[in-house]
C-alpha cells in the first residue's frame, strides 16, 4: 500500500515536471530581447546615462572594449553590449530596444530609414586546414568547391582527400558577405558541416585535415597566430590581411556598422564619434580589424 | 493529499493557509504554460497562415531565405539522438543505480554517487566544447567531419545518463526493504533481489526518470550544435550531419528577421509538440496511473 501510494505520487510529478522542462527552454527564447531603459543627457560636456547595443557578434568584442573605455572616460555612463547577430541589432534598433544595433554589413535596401555609421573594416577569408598543400585557389575552384562539383582536393592539385565543406548557418552576415561576393545561392551549397559562430567554424576546420571554411580575418588571424592549425588562403593572389584590408585591395571585405534610428539621442551620438576617434584605433587594431579614416 | 486537507481545513489556520498558497503557485503554474502556448501560437501564426502547415512537411529543403522551409530533417534528427541517446544511456544508467544500490561497498557507494552527481552537475557547453575537440577528431577517420549524428548521439547519452542513473538508484532506494528480505529469506542471489523484485517494483520511478532524461535530451541545444554538423538535409548513415529543432532555433534565430523569425518558431512550436508526444507515451507506456 505504501509502494502503491509512492509509486503514483512519483509518476504523476513526472509528466508536468518534463513538460515544464521543455516549455522553461522555449519560453526564456521569448523573454531575450527584453529589458531596456533608456534614459541618457549631455550637457555641458557631461555625459551620462545608459545604453544598450545590441547585434553583430563580430563586432560586439570590439564595442565592448570601447565602451570600457568610454566608461571610464565618462563615469556616468553605462553601456551594455549585447549580442545575437547583425539582424538582431538592426531589428533592436528599429523596436527601439536598442539605442545603437551592430552590424557587420551595409544596410540593405529595406533598412534605409535608419542611420549607419561606418566603425572599422573587416575581412571574410577562406581557411584550410594547416596540413593542407593546396595555397591558393581561384574563385572559380571555391564555387565549384561549395556546389559540389570539386570533391578532392587532388582536383585542385592538393593530396588525395576529401574535401569537407564548412559552411555557416542562414542569416549570418559573413555568409551573406560570402555568397554575394561568389554569386553562390544558398540552397546549392553542398555543406558537410554548418556551424555558427567564427570560433566554431576555425576549431571545425582545425579539426578536420580536408575541411574549407571562411571566417573573419580578424578571428583567423588572432587563432593563426596564436598556434591554432589552420592557414588563411589568398583570394585572387591577395592575401588576407589588415593591411590589404584597408587599402581595399582584399576583395572580400565588409564594413562594420553602428545603426541608429535617427540623430536624436545625444549619448549614443556621443558613444558613436568616440567609436570613429581615434582615441579607440588601438582597440580596433587589437581585434584585428581596420580603423576607418575620417 | 487533497481528501486529507479537505478533512481538516475548517479546523486549522495553517491548513487554511497553505490550501490558498499550493493553489496560487499551481494557478500560476498554468498560467504560465498557457501564456507560453499562447505566444509560441502567436509568434508562429504569420508563418503557419502564409506558407501553410503543409508545405514544412513536402517543401524541397530548408533555405528560410530562399522560401523553403522542410521542417522534416530537423524533426528526424531531434528524434534519432534523443531517441539514440535514451537506447545508450538507459541500460548503463540503470545498471549504475543497481551497482550502487545492490553491489557497492559501503564505503564506495557515497563516493560513487557524489561522482554521478558531478557527472550531472557539468554544464552542457562543457561537453559540447569537449565533444568538438577530443571525440570530433576521433571519430573523423570514419569519414566525414565527425561532427555526425554518432558524435551527438554519444555526447547526449553522457549527459543523459547521470539524470537516469540518479533516478532509477533514488526509485531503488524507495523499495520497501521487507521486499527485498523477503526475496533473500527465499534464497534469490542479490542479482535475482535486484532485477525480479526491486526493479520491477521501481517501474513507476525509473519510467518517469526516463521522461525526464528524454526531455533533456531533446531540449539540449548548445552541445548539439556544436557536434552534430548541423545541415538540415535527411541523414544517411551514422556519420551524416544532422540538425536537430533545437540546433535549428539556436543557429538561426538571432540573425533571423520578421517571416525567417516566425518559421523558427514553429520549430519552437513542434519541438514543444514533441515534448507533449515524449510524456503522452511515457504515460502510455507506463498503463493507466494507478
Amino acid at each position: 500500500m505504501l509502494r502503491h501510494h509512492t509509486k503514483s505520487h512519483r509518476t504523476n510529478a513526472a509528466g508536468p515536471r518534463s513538460l515544464w522542462l521543455g516549455l522553461l527552454g522555449v519560453a526564456c527564447l521569448g523573454l531575450i530581447g527584453c529589458g531596456s531603459s533608456a534614459y541618457s543627457s549631455v550637457s555641458d560636456g557631461e555625459v551620462s546615462g545608459r545604453l544598450t547595443i545590441t547585434g553583430s557578434s563580430t563586432v560586439a568584442p570590439l564595442v565592448a572594449e570601447i565602451a570600457k573605455r568610454f566608461e571610464a572616460k565618462y563615469q556616468g555612463a553605462r553601456v551594455d553590449v549585447q549580442t545575437g547577430g547583425s539582424g538582431k541589432g538592426i531589428a533592436d534598433v528599429r523596436n527601439g530596444v536598442a539605442e545603437i544595433g551592430m552590424a557587420s554589413r551595409a544596410l540593405k535596401s529595406e533598412e534605409q530609414d535608419l542611420n549607419s555609421h561606418r566603425i572599422a573594416a573587416d575581412g571574410v577569408c577562406l581557411i584550410l586546414h594547416e596540413s593542407n598543400e593546396v595555397d591558393g585557389l581561384t574563385s572559380d575552384q571555391i564555387v565549384d568547391i561549395y556546389l559540389g562539383k570539386i570533391l578532392n582536393w587532388k582536383e585542385v592539385g592538393g593530396k588525395d582527400l576529401p574535401i569537407t565543406v564548412v559552411h555557416k548557418a542562414e542569416g549570418r552576415a559573413t555568409l551573406e558577405v560570402f555568397l554575394e561576393y561568389f554569386a553562390i545561392s544558398n540552397p546549392d551549397v553542398q555543406a558537410a558541416v554548418i556551424v555558427g559562430d567564427n570560433e566554431h567554424g576555425i576549431k571545425t576546420v582545425s579539426g578536420v585535415a580536408g575541411a574549407i571554411g571562411y571566417v573573419s580575418i580578424g578571428t583567423a588571424e588572432a587563432n593563426a597566430s596564436s598556434g591554432v592549425s589552420i592557414k588563411l588562403l589568398p583570394l585572387n593572389s591577395v592575401e588576407p590581411t589588415r593591411a590589404n584590408v584597408a587599402s581595399g585591395s582584399y576583395p572580400l571585405s565588409r564594413p562594420l556598422n553602428l545603426v541608429t534610428r535617427d540623430s536624436s539621442d545625444p549619448l549614443a551620438m556621443a558613444f558613436i564619434q568616440f567609436c570613429q576617434s581615434e582615441e579607440v584605433h588601438d582597440l580596433i587594431v587589437a581585434q584585428y580589424f581596420v580603423p576607418i579614416e575620417n | 493529499m487533497t481528501s486529507s486537507s479537505r478533512n481538516t481545513s475548517f479546523r486549522s489556520r495553517t491548513d487554511w493557509l497553505l490550501r490558498v498558497v499550493t493553489r496560487s503557485c499551481s494557478f500560476v503554474s498554468a498560467i504560465v504554460i498557457l501564456l507560453v502556448l499562447a505566444f509560441l501560437m502567436s509568434a508562429s501564426w504569420p508563418a503557419l497562415k502564409s506558407i501553410g502547415p503543409v508545405r514544412f512537411f513536402t517543401d524541397e529543403s530548408w533555405n528560410p531565405l530562399s522560401d523553403r522551409f522542410y521542417l522534416v530533417p530537423m524533426i528526424t534528427g531531434t528524434i534519432l539522438t534523443s531517441m539514440g541517446a535514451l537506447l545508450l544511456a538507459t541500460p548503463l544508467g540503470i545498471c549504475s543505480a543497481i551497482f550502487d544500490r545492490f553491489f557497492a561497498p559501503p564505503a564506495l557507494a557515497p563516493l560513487y554517487r557524489r561522482l554521478v552527481e558531478l557527472l550531472a552537475g557539468i554544464p552542457s557547453v562543457v561537453f559540447g566544447l569537449w565533444g568538438l575537440i577530443v571525440l570530433v577528431p576521433l571519430l573523423a577517420p570514419l569519414g566525414g567531419s565527425g561532427q555526425s549524428l554518432l558524435a551527438a548521439t554519444l555526447v547526449l547519452a553522457l549527459m543523459i545518463l547521470p539524470t537516469i542513473a540518479l533516478t532509477s538508484s533514488a526509485a531503488l532506494r524507495l523499495v520497501p526493504n521487507d521486499q527485498l528480505a523477503g526475496g533473500a529469506a527465499l534464497g534469490l542471489d542479490r542479482w535475482a533481489v535486484a532485477m525480479r523484485i526491486a526493479i520491477p517494483s521501481a517501474r513507476g520511478g525509473i519510467t518517469a526518470g526516463l521522461v525526464l532524461a528524454a526531455s533533456r535530451a531533446v531540449g539540449e541545444t548548445m552541445a548539439v550544435v556544436m557536434l552534430a554538423g548541423n545541415v538540415a538535409k535527411m541523414p544517411t548513415s551514422l556519420i551524416s550531419p544532422v540538425r536537430t529543432l533545437t540546433g535549428n532555433i539556436a543557429l538561426e534565430m538571432g540573425y533571423a528577421t520578421e517571416s525567417h523569425r516566425s518559421v523558427l518558431f514553429v520549430s519552437g512550436l513542434v519541438l514543444l509538440g514533441a515534448v507533449l508526444a515524449a510524456v503522452l507515451v511515457a504515460e502510455l507506456i507506463k498503463g493507466p496511473s494507478r
